[in-house]
């Protein structure tokens, strides 16, 4: 009881731990106030500066390019072989920037006003400003590195709309807009190593952050060939390790994507904001057997021509094309009548649990529902449909062996990405001097949702456009003596730590594998933590965690040795942090009493199942700080000063 | 229903780059037609650790056949036999119930083994490193409206582009040559008018990186495009030998 009475005490103040840092005057005048009065370094100080940037993905190899280039000495890491390989590379759809090519009406200001709505007022107005205001040269850079953007015959670039937006500012390349604007800093990238400016560490895995006289002073990382502990000292420490989805186990997030990185961080002071915020996308390929290892995206744009539908019976099991029409329900059309099968990500998603949910699931699992295109198919012909998802009906019918020009699709949601992440100030820096967090791993800029073709927006700005000024006022604050060298205790005590926790998996010789405790925790998380959440679910999820925190350490066995390649041994270390993530981002869902973006209290909606925000009570982040004893939540209160909170409706 | 098939597996094992391997014999008796094939090692892996054994090591990451991370030789193809698939999106329905099948690593001399099925690619990096990009740093690009650019170029710049970086092209090549590679970058970049300033500067540095690593040099069998899950076509490099003769001799 005494956390209830603590959390009901904060809920009415800010946090005095939590300084934003959001520069003063008009919201459109305040990035340009910060850079005005930002301190700048000297070429020859750059020099002595080393940054350590962890993740090569859009953010960390943006961001590694951009201060190499500005005369830092950068060492970045990763954990696949290449820097070329981060999951930034899986993003079809594309990217959003106001350039208002096709005159329609976008500007900076409708851009910052989508992403506030579409993140359900829940995030903060002067970095959502900003992120529109350097969306413009993001594409100009990515054009000049060479990145294929899909053209008009005239030869300038094509836009189209994405995700329900009334304006066209989404640029493409295909379906692989990820991999061109990843490759396209992954080669900015090589670029300044081939200069000597970026030292290039693939292949190792971030297990600790040194912190010692209350900064950021390095990092530990293992070197996944050989297995050595090796220390890193810097100047900053750059987080650019992408989100937490796969805590779910299940989710479209590579095999490898993880939180370790950013919850050591947290271990280490700095806080965790709104892990509860997480982004099912509605429309992937459904889970097929308990060997299921990852799930498929299909692109959000099937819905422009798909009609999602169940059978009206929950008995009905005739094969789909011999339902007749009056035996279906196409129900986002029913519930929704303007927007129909457009509905945004998080509605579309929980009325597809909602199906299954009353026994009205489809396919062998019974956890999946249409998504048809015979009418489109009758109205436009079939040419027209392949012209427009070719590639995609084709990578669907590799995976499933079924072929959607005659038989409907089946589609589930699935975990996408997690807004949630490592608070950070206007400048990214988290509350550990010196550490700063850009891309998903941070909780800037999404609030409680995030909009289509937004992701890839937000890592690049941060990496290209943002930390090259804001670093720059942490590191004209620090004096080159007052750094630690690696042979330092804090150093030495936070590499034995890592390799003390090494050698306690694998010499537990346990009988379960980490994969088998992954799985099961996804399942909690799934059923308790995911599309819907209620206080008894959650409750009994928190519980249920615990028990498996200590089975773990009871009963993993680790496979092999920690000197060589052993990825088994990564997978343990990652899914006993997972289990500690999910134990707070129950605890962040049961303390967040109210509906809001990706977020839905089953206690807090309408007769009618739509969501209900409190932005008397709730218009925060929320903002968690490791103890030794239970986690401590400090709020940062969320002020709307240039627009108003309204209900979002798509009836 | 979906089947259930009983697999056999011919896997090569390897401790180390100096260790000698072999291939040993596996059987997974519970897989599934709509399994993908890593999914077959995954339930493989759960199987060894269960009996205290040692799981295969392989790399992979996005499974959705974008990383380029997978890759390994499938009963003697590069990616398995569906075309135009990484070894990820690889299904067991494309095998029968009863299958025997010989698994192993991608083989180059640029390619040193780490462990079982996990090589080292990273001479792809140090290509890419030569000059595989344009030398912009942030900040100084124009308006991206500034240069048109035609559809058909932007199109063929992107069939290039489209490149994950997996090595099978050089698995596949009887001269272990990274020729498709190392074209496909050089053709992406050549094709936009950005990359055109430093075109001879680039392809005759990546191309003697490329000889530098090891890799062997093409002799048009073009086995590469055909396991090249991305379809890339060998037309690349007779542009790329084209540019490098000129580039070599304008010096």
């Amino acid at each position: 009881m005494s956390d209830e009475v603590a959390n009901s005490m904060s809920e009415l103040s800010h946090s005095p731990r939590l300084d934003a840092k959001v520069p003063a005057g008009r919201l459109q005048e305040k990035w340009d106030a910060y850079k005005d009065a930002v301190s700048l370094v000297s070429p020859a100080n750059k020099r002595s500066h080393n940054i350590l940037v962890v993740g090569s993905g859009l953010a960390g190899a943006s961001a590694a390019a951009t201060l190499a280039g500005l005369g830092y000495n950068v060492k970045c890491f990763c954990i696949q072989d290449s820097a070329r390989r981060a999951h930034s590379i899986a993003a079809q759809g594309g990217i959003n920037a106001a350039k208002n090519y096709p005159n329609d009406g976008d500007t900076i200001w409708r851009l910052f006003y989508d992403t506030i709505k579409g993140g359900d007022y829940r995030s903060r107005e002067a970095n959502v400003y900003r992120l529109a205001q350097v969306s413009s040269n993001i594409i100009d850079q990515a054009v000049a590195q060479g990145v294929p953007f899909a053209r008009e015959y005239g030869g300038v670039l094509a836009n189209r709309s994405f995700g329900g937006a009334q304006v066209s500012r989404t640029f493409y390349a295909r379906g692989q807009t990820g991999q061109q604007l990843l490759l396209g800093a992954y080669q900015a990238l090589s670029h300044q190593i081939a200069a000597g400016r970026v030292t290039m560490l693939p292949r190792r895995e971030m297990l600790d952050l040194v912190v010692a006289k209350d900064r950021a002073r390095g990092i530990i990382t293992r070197h996944l060939v050989t297995g050595e502990l090796e220390r890193h000292a810097g100047d900053a420490v750059l987080l650019c390790t992408g989100g937490y989805g796969n805590a779910y186990y299940l989710s479209t997030n590579a095999k490898n994507s993880n939180v370790t990185a950013a919850w050591r961080c947290y271990k280490r002071g700095a806080f965790f904001a709104n892990p509860c915020y997480t982004q099912i996308h509605p429309t992937c390929i459904p889970v097929s057997g308990d060997y299921q290892s990852k799930l498929t995206l299909m692109s959000e744009s099937l819905r422009n021509d798909g009609r999602v539908w169940v059978p009206k019976d929950p008995k009905d099991t005739r094969a789909p094309e011999a339902i007749p029409e009056d035996a279906r329900d196409y129900y986002l059309e029913r519930r929704y009548p303007s927007f129909g099968n457009l509905v945004p990500r998080d509605v579309a998603s929980r009325a597809a649990k909602k199906e299954c949910d009353a026994g009205r699931g489809v396919g062998e699992t019974r956890l999946a529902v249409y998504l048809d295109f015979g009418a489109a198919i009758r109205r436009l012909g079939v040419q027209t449909i392949r012209d427009r998802y070719g590639n995609l009906f084709e990578m669907y019918e590799r995976i499933t062996g079924d072929d959607p020009y005659k038989t409907p699709m089946r589609i589930y949601p699935a975990v996408h990405y997690t807004m949630g992440g490592l608070w950070v100030d206007y400048e990214l820096q988290s509350t550990v001097p010196g550490l700063f967090v850009l891309g998903e791993a941070n909780f800037s800029d999404h609030g409680a949702n995030r909009l289509g073709a937004s992701a890839l927006m937000q890592g690049l700005a941060d990496g290209y456009f943002v930390i090259p000024y804001t670093l720059g006022a942490y590191v004209a604050g620090i004096r080159q003596s007052e750094g630690i060298p690696e042979s330092h205790e804090a150093f030495t005590a936070a590499e034995e730590e890592a390799g003390a926790r090494i050698d306690q998996m694998l010499n537990n010789k346990g009988d379960k594998s980490p994969t088998q405790f992954h799985r099961e925790l996804g399942r909690l998380l799934w059923d308790h933590v995911g599309m819907a959440r209620d206080r008894t679910g959650l409750e009994e999820a928190t519980g249920a965690i615990e028990s498996l925190k200590d089975e773990f350490w009871e009963r993993i066995r680790v496979p092999g040795s920690a000197d060589r390649f052993n990825k088994n041994l990564e997978f343990a270390g990652r899914v006993a942090d997972f289990i500690e993530l999910g134990s707070l981002m129950a605890r962040d869902a049961l303390r967040r009493e109210e509906s809001c973006g990706g977020h839905f209290r089953e206690e807090f909606q309408t007769s009618e199942g739509e969501a209900v925000r409190n932005d008397e009570v709730f218009a925060d982040a929320a903002a968690w700080e490791h103890t030794d004893r239970r986690p401590v939540l400090h709020l940062e209160k969320l002020s709307f000063e240039n627009v108003h909170p309204t209900t979002r409706s798509y009836k | 229903m979906a089947k259930n098939m009983t697999i056999n597996l011919r896997i090569w094992r390897q401790k180390g780059p100096e260790v000698p391997g072999k291939l040993v014999d596996y059987t997974v008796s519970n897989a599934s037609e709509h399994m993908s094939f890593l999914e077959l090692l995954d339930v493989l892996n759960e199987q060894l650790i269960a009996s205290g054994g040692d799981p295969v090591e392989f790399d992979s990451d996005c499974r959705e056949g974008i990383c380029g991370s997978c890759g390994v030789m499938v009963a003697g193809i590069a990616h398995g036999p569906q075309q135009l698939t990484a070894v990820c999106q690889l299904h067991m329905r494309s095998f029968k119930d009863g299958d025997t099948i010989t698994v192993e690593p991608f083989r180059a001399r640029a390619f040193p083994i780490i462990r079982d099925l996990v090589v080292d690619r990273s001479a792809f990096d140090r290509i890419i490193t030569a000059h595989g990009y344009v030398s912009v740093k942030t900040g100084s690009a124009p308006d991206a409206n500034a240069i048109p650019i035609s559809k058909d170029a932007a199109e063929e710049a992107m069939d290039f582009a489209a490149c994950i970086g997996c090595g099978a092209c050089v698995a596949a090549c009887p001269n272990g040559s990274a020729s498709l590679f190392t074209a496909a970058k050089i053709a992406h970049l050549a094709l936009l008018p950005q990359g055109q300033v430093e075109a001879s500067r680039r392809v005759v540095a990546m191309v003697d990186q490329m000889e530098a690593e090891g890799f062997g040099d093409c002799s048009n069998y073009a086995e590469c495009e055909a396991v090249c899950p991305k379809g890339i076509s060998v037309a690349g490099i007779a542009s790329m030998r084209r540019a490098y003769m000129k580039g070599v001799f304008s010096k």
